[in-house]
């Protein structure tokens, strides 16, 4: 596979407050893929995610984007090319859904160029393919989770960037509204965005993913196509846990089942 | 609405009328409320501004007021109108606007309505600075408002760094700045405990926050301060809204987080600072404009320009309470305290029962 790569982390030494939580991390992002990293807690992958967002500076090693350091770029030239969905998001209080999700034309925008037609039809259609539309002049406080999350991803999209990093964007769903969302995102990777994101759910990261990252004590142990990399092996050295992997009953790709400690009904019975 | 909803609209639909302008290559969008609102309470302080001119000692007619401005008249009348009320109303709405943005732009860096400079240690400050002034080194109204001046941004920096832990959080900015106000409001206890009582005295009139003392020559000097930090605040309007998303999301979508914070910190305190050194400290004006325009025109967070209005609204009304409300006039501080006093009672409650 020659995996032509836009955003790429060379050699990189990450963490927080002096604590290393990668050293010299080399990773690339294939275009067009939808990359998924996955890893136990304290692995590192959202670590890694917010170095390739730049929201944190790697103390060794470089990020690069387009073949430069994206160190080199200003904040909002790398904002055209790379979006965000953040882990954790806050909205200020009595704002509507068309103005969160216009704050995302931001990187397009100048301090006398604030609502040009290009940043309505931008939001528009973002709008448009989030399924918010209906939404458009309530206030955010007053929808539920899922909706919300909704929301976010119709903001990132109205940025209009080629390549959207997603940390832990289905965490506080549920099983729906995960599932509504992994596919809104796999629409938006086979329109041509390169996706990456952090997920717990293997199953999900099985199915949905193009490409995984799997990660374990800051280091990559394994990367290539859901298909041929999630094996049970994989999963007890990544996780400790012993499964079986069988064919996803729908898609055929790898799923998960945990063996824990057979205590089972099913098994006893 | 008969169209069919199949149909992607052509507009964005805010939930509110928006004003949407477009010019070459200028554009803009307004809620249509914030624009009348914001138009309300520019009329309304301008009619209180009048009044303030006509009412006092010597009750001029509204005829006789313009044409004083204009420089019609010449006398005790122009005198009254130019030299002594003018100066003073100005001040009152401008100083007014000063603390409303000041609160506006602490209270969207820390999501926090409570967050105002009052709240934040830096009115402790500048008081512990002028009172240090009058009391240590008896100087003068100049030294005083250099005194505050100088003590407010201390306060601020030390609160800045305190609460510094790479990068400014707003819940511990609050914290630190209660925790030096604390600290502060004792250091200036102990100053006027061991003054003569006549700079007592001083101190304590400076300290109660009046526009009595303001002429122009201590107008001017704070006008100029305080249009140069609107000035830069207009370029960091757009980063404080970004902000309110969250420092992730507003550094994704391309702002300098620690760059704006710096210098949305420094607007505020030097608003807040300046209109100490001239007229001492007001409480409450920056805390309550802010959360009662956002009321008013329902917006998303809090807003600058109608924060400004309303500031300059509330203080141009505290003064004409202050000096007319009762036979002995007062200080328009003590008229602030107590209108905004309620105000901080009932933002309690309200908060409390919102969030259990």
């Amino acid at each position: 596979m020659t995996a032509l790569s836009r955003l790429a982390a060379d050699n990189v030494t990450v963490g927080y407050d002096h604590r290393v939580i990668s050293r010299e991390l080399s990773v690339e992002i294939p275009d067009g893929s939808f990359t998924v990293i996955v890893g136990p807690n304290a692995c590192g992958k959202s670590t890694l995610l917010r170095a390739l967002s730049r929201l944190i500076a790697p103390s060794e090693g470089r990020i690069v984007l387009d073949g430069r350091p994206i160190a080199s770029y200003k904040s909002k030239e790398v904002a055209r090319i790379l979006g965000l969905l953040p882990q954790t998001s806050l909205s200020p209080d009595g704002i509507t859904v068309a103005d969160l999700v216009a704050r995302g034309r931001h990187p397009h925008q100048s301090f006398m160029r604030q609502w040009s037609t290009a940043d309505e039809a931008a939001v528009l259609s973002a709008m448009d393919a989030t399924g918010v539309t209906p939404l458009s002049g309530r206030l955010v406080d007053e929808l539920s989770g899922g909706q919300r999350q909704r929301v976010w991803v119709a903001m990132v999209l109205a940025q209009q960037t080629p390549l959207m990093l997603l940390d832990e964007p289905t965490t506080f769903l549920d099983i729906a509204h995960q599932i509504d969302l992994m596919e809104l995102f796999t629409d938006l990777n086979e329109q041509g965005s390169t996706l990456v994101a952090v997920l717990h759910d293997l199953n999900q990261a099985a199915r949905y993913g193009t490409h995984l990252i799997a990660m374990k004590d800051g280091a990559v142990v394994a990367q290539g196509a859901p298909s041929e990399i999630v094996t049970a092996e994989l999963v007890e050295e990544v996780f400790g846990l012993r499964c079986v992997v069988v064919p996803d009953p729908v898609t055929g790709t790898p799923s998960v089942t945990p063996i824990g400690r057979e205590r089972s009904r099913v098994l006893r019975a | 609405m008969t169209t069919s909803t199949l149909e992607t609209p052509t507009r964005v639909d805010f939930g509110a009328r928006t004003v949407v302008l477009r010019v070459g290559p200028f554009s803009q969008r307004f809620p249509l409320r914030t624009l009348l609102v914001s138009l309300a309470l520019l009329v309304s302080t301008l009619a209180v501004s009048v009044a303030a001119l006509c009412l006092g000692d010597l009750p001029l007619s509204v005829p006789e007021v313009v044409s004083a401005l204009l420089g019609q008249q010449s006398g005790i009348v122009e005198t009254v109108v130019v030299e002594w009320r003018a100066p003073r109303v100005l001040a009152a709405a401008v100083f007014g606007a000063a603390l409303g943005v000041s609160g506006a732009v602490f209270q969207s860096m820390t999501r926090n309505p409570l967050a105002s400079p009052d709240i934040i240690g830096l009115s402790a400050g500048s008081y512990a600075g002028g009172l240090f002034v009058i009391i240590v080194l008896g100087g003068g109204p100049l030294l005083i408002a250099a005194g505050a001046l100088v003590g407010g941004l201390a306060a601020a920096a030390l609160v800045y760094v305190l609460a510094y832990r790479k990068g400014v959080q707003g819940f511990r900015l609050i914290i630190v700045g209660i925790a030096i106000s604390a600290m502060l409001s004792s250091v200036s206890t102990y100053l006027v405990l061991r003054a003569k009582l006549e700079e007592a005295l001083t101190a304590t009139i400076w300290g109660a926050g009046s526009l009595n003392p303001v002429g122009w020559s201590q107008f001017l000097p704070s006008l100029v301060v305080i249009v140069v930090t609107f000035a830069i605040l207009s370029a960091l309007v757009v980063p404080m809204r970004q902000l309110e998303l969250g420092d992730d999301a507003a550094s994704s979508l391309g702002s300098r987080v620690e760059g704006a914070r710096l210098g949305l910190v420094l607007c505020g305190v030097a608003l807040t600072a300046v209109v100490t050194a001239a007229a001492g400290p007001i409480a409450f004006v920056a805390l309550a404009a802010p959360q009662i325009a956002r009321r008013l025109t329902r917006s998303a967070g809090v807003t600058l320009i109608p924060s400004a209005l309303l500031g300059a609204l509330a203080l141009s009304a505290s003064d004409i309470i202050a000096q007319h409300a009762l036979p002995v006039t007062m200080p328009v501080g003590l008229v602030t305290v107590v209108i905004g006093g309620g105000y901080l009672v009932w933002l309690l409650i309200h908060e409390t029962r919102r969030r259990p």
